[in-house]
């Protein structure tokens, strides 16, 4: 008798910790499949490849399918450059003492600050102070400053895994610094900047709050993607259709449409990133 | 015999602490010497300062001179990476770079403009006692061969460049008894060509391998010489017993 | 190559990673002097205490009222709803997949959870439209269910991954002796997690806790496609709410830039970013201390 309400505690124990992981997973599930059985009718090369039409009551995404994809393209080429000098400066070049501790420090915490607060620096920086306006080429240096502690971050982290035997060999065969870096401790370190930077990239490719004020549109008319002009983009979009568009249930199954790509996207890129992380793991052991 | 590598009046500090005091020291040209001394003695920082590794830490402080042949090593005019070029170094725990066998020996060669065909290669891969066993792999990552096979392949990296002096920083501590045999073995091969000085905490290794000892302990050189005869006949107490292994 | 050009390559390099890291470091620095700049602006203005204690924001009134503290308690309540719902679900998870989960388990949980974080926030609030409040609606007889609750449902979904991550790290890291020495002494397994694992992985709990919060109180979009965004001050978890993400959001894409309402916006900002700073670095303090504990 004793054993079995011992038993059962144990189980009700256990039964707690499972429910909550089941709660978990049935969100992450709800989400996929709302969004999957509600958007997959819509998905046709159609939806994918024409543009919106009356009043975005009628056919595709391919407008801001078009902007995503460039914003995401100047979200990288400004992020990665830049993020990774910045962290081969950090962690290669500048002393270890309190002032690097800080700044190393401060950025950690800058991928903590609100994205919407990188919108207004972006709308006060890019769009006023710099005047490119409202545009792509705003939005994108916007996305591009939101993942810069990112991007600096996981960089900083592959290159602190390279042991410093690395560097030594290197200097030892007489290989100046920068060779050093390039040739050895890049290469090295490259597959851990990859994955950090396409989980960024995934990151940045669907976040709305920072392109709301520094160049999305409601509506642009025609597939252009023009850099010093405003655009369409996929989250943008799918926020519009779902608060504010004037016949919001009429275009419902467009937003459900605009939702699945979206996260078609953004978990394609974070598979990309298992991906690159699984080989290296492989590779190492 | 003519002296291929010296230190005058070397002071060394990290930061506030001495490291090396007032080290004078000089090494023959194609010999072994062997350099031991209990942890912390200044062993290794005395090794690195001749190919200019403390270059990297920016709290190392260093005054004297040290020479290879009559050349400053520390000279403002020398290139750093000419020295590294031909005083070579060989480090505790092998550190072959992440790259193919092939490509680990043609990288040295490569930046630093020597030719790096097929035949240079192999040249220092044999000099290494490790062609044998690699011949067939040259496309394989360096990282998959045993730990004394990388370190073979870690020495053939540095006498590929056809230094003048290779630098070991016991480069057997982390093997097993047969692969430190047979990197021994190679060591005493390559003295032909090669100066070497060697750091060390094996007693038995340095009685083995080397021509000359030099005993440090805190930071100073208390006793040089022959290695039999340092060993046989110490001239100081101290040395005498660390080599009973009476600390250290 | 001859040495010259590797030099000149070597020491050109230098300078640009230096340069590179300074502007990227001035970039980023130039978020904290724009948040000072505005919001000292907006306080030439409107006096810091009224603005932090005033009950009405209405700013394009006839009489402009900036007073946030509606703002902040909406925001206060939604991340307090979700860290209620959050927090249990979070360490219950994080606790199965250190402690119960088998290898191949935890191999499908680990990147579910990766997916979870990867959700834009955009989607989670059109979940919240969709299915969230209609749901709320029917269950609670309301018309709609545009309210704190269902901004706190999403938000906790959205602080999850990062509660469970981070906490999931930290009951892992708690050494094997300890569990061993309670088990050695007739504790069940579950006696041993309450009792011994968890109080000793607390610091990183907290720590999962203090970032959750951060992530939930910066979150813009779920909230302002969620929670109605009716700046009253509110009363309770039915009420529709107007969070400080939600404000900016909302009210930036309209004001004429310098005027008052505009470095108001910036203002909010800035108590925005104190706000998750604080939340950041308590939870940055937490992880270090028990980094330093169980590596002494």
């Amino acid at each position: 008798m004793r054993r079995k309400s011992h038993l059962l505690t144990s189980v009700v124990e256990w039964g707690t910790l499972l429910l909550s992981t089941l709660l978990v997973c049935f969100f992450l599930l709800v989400v996929i499949w709302e969004i999957a059985s509600k958007g997959a009718p819509l998905l046709s090369w159609d939806f994918l490849f024409s543009t919106p039409s009356e009043g975005m009551t009628k056919g595709g995404i391919l407008t801001p399918i078009i902007g995503t994809i460039i914003l995401t393209f100047i979200t990288a080429l400004f992020a990665i450059p830049f993020g990774v000098a910045c962290a081969i400066y950090l962690q290669e070049y500048a002393e270890d003492n309190w002032l690097t501790r800080t700044i190393r420090a401060s950025i950690r915490n800058l991928s903590g600050v609100p994205s919407i607060i990188y919108g207004l620096f972006g709308l006060a920086l890019f769009v006023q102070a710099l005047a490119l306006g409202t545009s792509m080429i705003a939005a994108g240096l916007t996305l591009g400053l939101l993942s810069l502690p990112y991007v600096i971050t996981t960089t900083e982290e592959a290159l602190m895994r390279i042991p410093n035997s690395m560097r030594e060999a290197a200097l030892a065969v007489g290989a100046t610094k920068f060779e050093t870096i390039k040739d050895v401790i890049l290469p090295a370190a490259m597959s851990g900047i990859l994955t950090g930077v396409v989980l960024t990239l995934s990151r940045a490719s669907g976040e709305t709050a920072p392109i709301l004020f520094t160049g999305a549109a409601f509506y642009i008319n025609g597939a252009s993607g023009y850099l010093d002009q405003e655009f369409m983009a996929l989250p943008y979009h799918l926020y519009m259709l779902s608060t504010q568009h004037q016949s919001i249930e009429e275009v419902r199954p467009i937003a459900y449409g605009t939702a699945l790509v979206l996260i078609i996207v953004v978990f394609f890129l974070n598979l990309t990133a298992f991906y690159i992380r699984y080989k290296y793991r492989k590779n190492e052991h | 015999m003519s002296i291929k590598l010296s230190a005058k009046n070397l002071h060394i500090n990290f930061g506030t602490k001495k490291v090396l005091n007032n080290v004078n020291v000089a090494f023959e040209e194609h010999q072994i010497t062997a350099l031991i001394g209990p942890s912390g003695c200044g062993k290794s920082t005395l090794l690195r300062s001749f190919n200019r590794m403390h270059d990297l830490s920016s709290d190392a402080k260093i005054e004297g001179s040290l020479f290879l042949d009559s050349l400053d090593l520390y000279a403002r005019t020398v290139p750093v990476t000419e020295i590294r070029k031909r005083i070579g170094m060989v480090f505790q725990k092998a550190n072959p770079f992440p790259k193919s066998i092939y490509d680990n020996i043609a990288y040295g060669l490569k930046i630093n403009n020597l030719p790096h065909g097929k035949k240079e290669i192999e040249k220092a891969l044999r000099e290494a006692f490790l062609w044998d066993e690699v011949k067939n792999d040259l496309k394989m990552p360096a990282t998959r061969l045993s730990g004394g096979q990388q370190q073979r392949l870690c020495i053939a990296r540095a006498v590929a460049l056809r230094p003048e002096v290779i630098l070991m920083d016991e480069p057997c501590s982390a093997l097993d008894p047969i692969s430190t045999l047979k990197i021994e073995e190679l060591i005493v091969h390559l003295k032909e060509k090669y100066t070497i000085v060697i750091v060390t905490h094996n007693m038995q290794q340095a009685q083995r391998i080397a021509d000359r000892t030099v005993f440090m302990y805190l930071g100073e050189v208390k006793e040089e010489g022959i290695t039999t005869q340092l060993f046989n006949h110490p001239a100081e107490e101290m040395t005498a017993n660390y080599i009973r292994g009476q600390f250290g | 190559m001859n040495y010259k050009t590797r030099l000149l390559l070597d020491v050109g390099f230098k300078f640009l990673f230096k340069a590179t890291g300074i502007l990227v470091l001035a970039l980023l620095g130039g978020i904290l002097a724009m948040l000072v700049y505005n919001s000292f602006s907006f306080f030439l203005d409107v006096r810091p205490l009224d603005f932090i204690t005033g009950i009405e924001w209405n700013p394009t009134g006839n009489s402009p009222k900036y007073g946030m503290l509606p703002l902040i308690l909406s925001t206060t309540l939604v991340t307090f709803g979700a860290m209620l719902i959050a927090i249990p679900i979070g360490i219950g998870t994080a606790a199965f997949i250190a402690e119960y989960a088998n290898h191949r388990l935890k191999n499908i949980l680990k990147p579910a959870i990766e997916m979870m974080a990867a959700i834009p926030s955009v989607v989670i609030g059109f979940l919240g439209i969709v299915v969230v409040s209609p749901g709320i609606a029917h269950v609670a007889g309301l018309s709609n269910g545009l309210n704190a609750l269902n901004g706190a449902i999403l938000l906790a979904v959205m602080a999850l991954p990062t509660i469970i991550t981070v906490a999931e790290d930290a009951i892992h890291a708690v050494p094997k002796a300890y569990k061993e020495a309670s088990y050695g002494v007739g504790a069940t397994k579950w006696q041993t997690l309450c009792k011994v694992v968890l109080p000793a992985a607390a610091p990183g709990i907290i720590a999962a806790v203090m970032l959750g919060v951060g992530r939930a109180i910066g979150e813009t979009m779920t909230v302002l496609m969620a929670t109605g965004n009716a700046s009253l001050l509110p009363t309770g978890m039915f009420d529709s709410v107007k969070t400080m993400t939600a404000t900016i959001a909302i009210e930036m894409g309209e004001v004429p830039y310098q005027t008052t309402h505009y470095y108001a916006l910036y203002a909010i900002a800035t108590v925005l970013f104190i706000m998750t700073l604080v939340a950041n670095m308590l939870g940055e303090y937490f992880i270090n201390r028990f980094r330093k504990y169980h590596a002494a």
